[in-house]
């Protein structure tokens, strides 16, 4: 995970401002009503499940389609009635849109070449977009001779060449296996950092969104659910929408039955003991019904009653997934609902609960959230 | 129940072989047969009688005498009307050809990027008219092209010309009809190669600056060569050896090798001639096609 830098310039932090886009087709709203601030070097990931308006924001950002209105203001200069070969944007398709009739060498040229830039200088920088993505040895090959991961980094040195100000990623990972698929999002990565370039991607995939992005927003119907670092979105989701597309997480509907300035305690029918959060809620009298979420990683299982007042309910082991690092257990509630745990694998031969034990799952004051239903 | 399937399998086999050995047998019946029969006569010599040409291998006592005349051939080669015959043939293929590019080119790339339940609609308009019989469509133009024919009326009445315009008879009236009527052949093959291009490519392109035309020049242009060049040679290679509509519509002074191959057949009864000027002809295509061919084994071993 790659950490938000804390000091950046304030200049730059509106270098690519989103303002109010909308975009509909017929009736059908894709885009609603979307504003984003995307810092200077940020590797942003727009997160979301397909037909989330993820790809058309990215379409509109490259010039392929024209948004209904709001603007789209790119280091000053509002970019919308610009056509795609005058935006100073480019972009690497998901199918990486490689021209199959020329070679690695003329494909990194060609933007270039419409920039009339003079030969010379032309071959120095294919040379060093080749270097940059380690290439150097396939100049002369064309596209169908490449293996996946190398098409990949050919396309990235072609919309890398001519020095946009914006480079766009569509599903970067979409075409390559799993294996390769992680090592080249840190490639991509290392890659974009070192030319310092800003970056929007789009991506259905949260770990992807996760490992290669500073900052994500997650879509859902054409609208930003919610916008953060990774760790912002894991561990501060705002609803349950954000809370349930990243990660896996345990929902208990209840009311809220104390509500203090430091804490709040939630009384549900589905749990043994009452639920405590070390947060104060705000609550108006009559939206007392929440939700309280845990994730699965912070739950811990014992076979002895936990003391404690709050956070802990009673099952039965009801199926594990041992999963060599870390197992999930599945946990059958006295009433019929499962809940998730993860137990990290630290010894090799511990004796753990097994199917059909009875067990208590419990968890800390300060790992509950509370959500709105 | 094992039994069955394995006998089933057995006459899927037999099935396979069947499907394919029917054309086969239709090929070997209806073109390797009678072109051996060309070749064969083609190497006769021209007689009295019927038919109208001398045995190839006759039985002379107890010696099986094989006769190979080729005369013919060094006839054809010394009288310069063949030559020209054959000159004039291949012009009018390219031109044709050239011709139906610049018109069908623009045609099936509009096609191919229309909404997918227009293309239907699209390539019917294009295939409707060989519903009529290609002879019937050669006449029509004959009553179009003519001196009082619906477009020298048309064009007299509107007053942009005061006599008519000799259209019929003229090389003119033969390019109109070999673009008419072969316009299909080199349509489809663009649009099936058009259709297939991923539309991504061109996006590419204009993401990396460059305008339509450009992108287009560039980069679709180029891809759809090989569809350029299978609807040139569904067109050349026929309108080589057309001889239809160079008599009904072009004029006595046009001499194509079609019309000269049936003078010679019907005219003159000189099959062993006539012969010998379709297998000249043939062997001049097998040069397109072979160069074809080759071309297109090194594409696959540059993909490769």
């Amino acid at each position: 995970m790659i950490e938000p830098s804390l000091a950046r310039d304030s200049v730059d932090n509106h270098f690519l401002q989103i303002q109010s886009i909308v975009k509909t087709y017929d009736d059908v709203v894709a885009v609603n009503d979307v504003s984003l601030d995307i810092a200077k070097g940020d590797i942003f990931a727009l997160l979301g499940a397909s037909g989330s308006g993820k790809s058309t924001l990215l379409r509109m950002l490259a010039g392929f389609e024209i948004p209904n209105s709001g603007k789209i203001v790119l280091d000053g200069e509002d970019i919308v009635p610009l056509p795609p070969y005058r935006r100073p944007i480019n972009m690497m398709f998901q199918s990486y849109a490689l021209f199959p009739h020329m070679t690695v060498e003329q494909n990194i040229a060609y933007g270039l070449k419409q920039d009339r830039m003079p030969k010379a200088m032309i071959s120095d920088k294919v040379m060093e977009m080749l270097r940059l993505v380690h290439m150097e040895k396939y100049a002369k090959r064309k596209p169908d001779q490449l293996s996946g991961g190398q098409r990949q980094r050919v396309a990235l040195a072609r919309s890398l060449a001519k020095s946009p100000k914006l480079l766009l990623l569509d599903e970067p990972m979409g075409a390559l296996d799993k294996k390769l698929r992680s090592r080249m999002q840190l490639e991509v990565v290392d890659i974009i950092e070192r030319v310092g370039v800003t970056c929007v991607m789009v991506t259905h995939d949260q770990e992807e969104a996760m490992t290669m992005a500073n900052r994500i927003a997650i879509m859902e119907e054409g609208r930003i659910v919610q916008a953060g670092s990774p760790r912002d979105i894991y561990e501060a989701p705002n609803s349950l929408e954000a809370a349930e597309f990243i990660g896996s997480m345990n929902l208990f509907h209840g009311v809220i039955a104390v509500d203090a300035e430091d804490h709040a305690i939630i009384e549900s029918d589905e749990v043994n003991a009452k639920l405590y959060v070390s947060y104060g809620v705000t609550t108006a009298i009559e939206d007392k019904q929440v939700v309280f979420a845990v994730r699965p990683e912070k739950t811990k299982i014992s076979r002895q009653q936990p003391q404690a007042a709050h956070n802990w309910c009673r099952g039965k082991v009801h199926d594990i997934a041992y999963l060599g690092g870390h197992s999930v257990y599945h946990i059958r509630l006295d009433n019929g609902k499962i809940l998730y745990s993860f137990m990290v694998n630290s010894d090799r031969f511990a004796d753990l609960p097994t199917w059909e034990e009875d067990i208590y799952v419990y968890w800390s004051d300060d790992s509950g959230l509370v959500l709105r239903p | 129940m094992k039994k069955v399937t394995e006998r089933l399998k057995q006459h899927a086999e037999h099935g396979k072989r069947w499907v394919i050995a029917l054309p086969m047998i239709w090929l070997l019946l209806f073109f390797a047969l009678p072109f051996l029969i060309v070749i064969k006569i083609a190497f006769a010599e021209s007689a009295l009688a019927i038919p109208p040409y001398t045995e190839l291998v006759t039985m002379a006592g107890d010696a099986l005498d094989l006769h190979l005349y080729f005369g013919n051939f060094s006839f054809i080669a010394e009288d310069s009307l063949y030559l020209n015959a054959y000159l004039n043939s291949i012009k009018m293929a390219a031109i044709s050809t050239a011709l139906c590019l610049l018109i069908g080119y623009p045609m099936a790339y509009h096609i191919a990027r229309a909404k997918p339940e227009r293309q239907s609609i699209l390539l019917l308009l294009i295939l409707l008219p060989s519903w009529t019989s290609f002879l019937i469509r050669i006449y029509a133009w004959i009553g179009i092209l003519k001196s009082n024919g619906v477009l020298n009326n048309s064009l007299l009445w509107l007053g942009l010309i005061d006599e008519p315009l000799a259209i019929l008879n003229t090389n003119l009236a033969v390019y109109i009809g070999i673009v008419y009527a072969y316009l299909p052949f080199m349509v489809l093959p663009l649009y099936a190669n058009l259709v297939k291009h991923d539309y991504s490519l061109i996006e590419a392109s204009q993401d990396l600056g460059a305008r339509r035309f450009t992108s287009f020049w560039q980069i679709t242009f180029p891809l759809s060569r090989n569809g350029m060049i299978a609807g040139s040679m569904l067109v050349f290679i026929p309108v080589v050896g057309e001889y239809v509509i160079p008599e009904l519509l072009g004029g006595s002074s046009s001499i194509v090798i079609g019309k000269v191959l049936w003078q010679e057949f019907f005219n003159n009864r000189d099959w062993p001639l006539a012969s010998s000027l379709a297998l000249i002809m043939l062997v001049l295509l097998m040069i397109p096609i072979h160069l074809f061919r080759k071309f297109q084994d090194k594409e696959w071993e540059d993909a490769k």
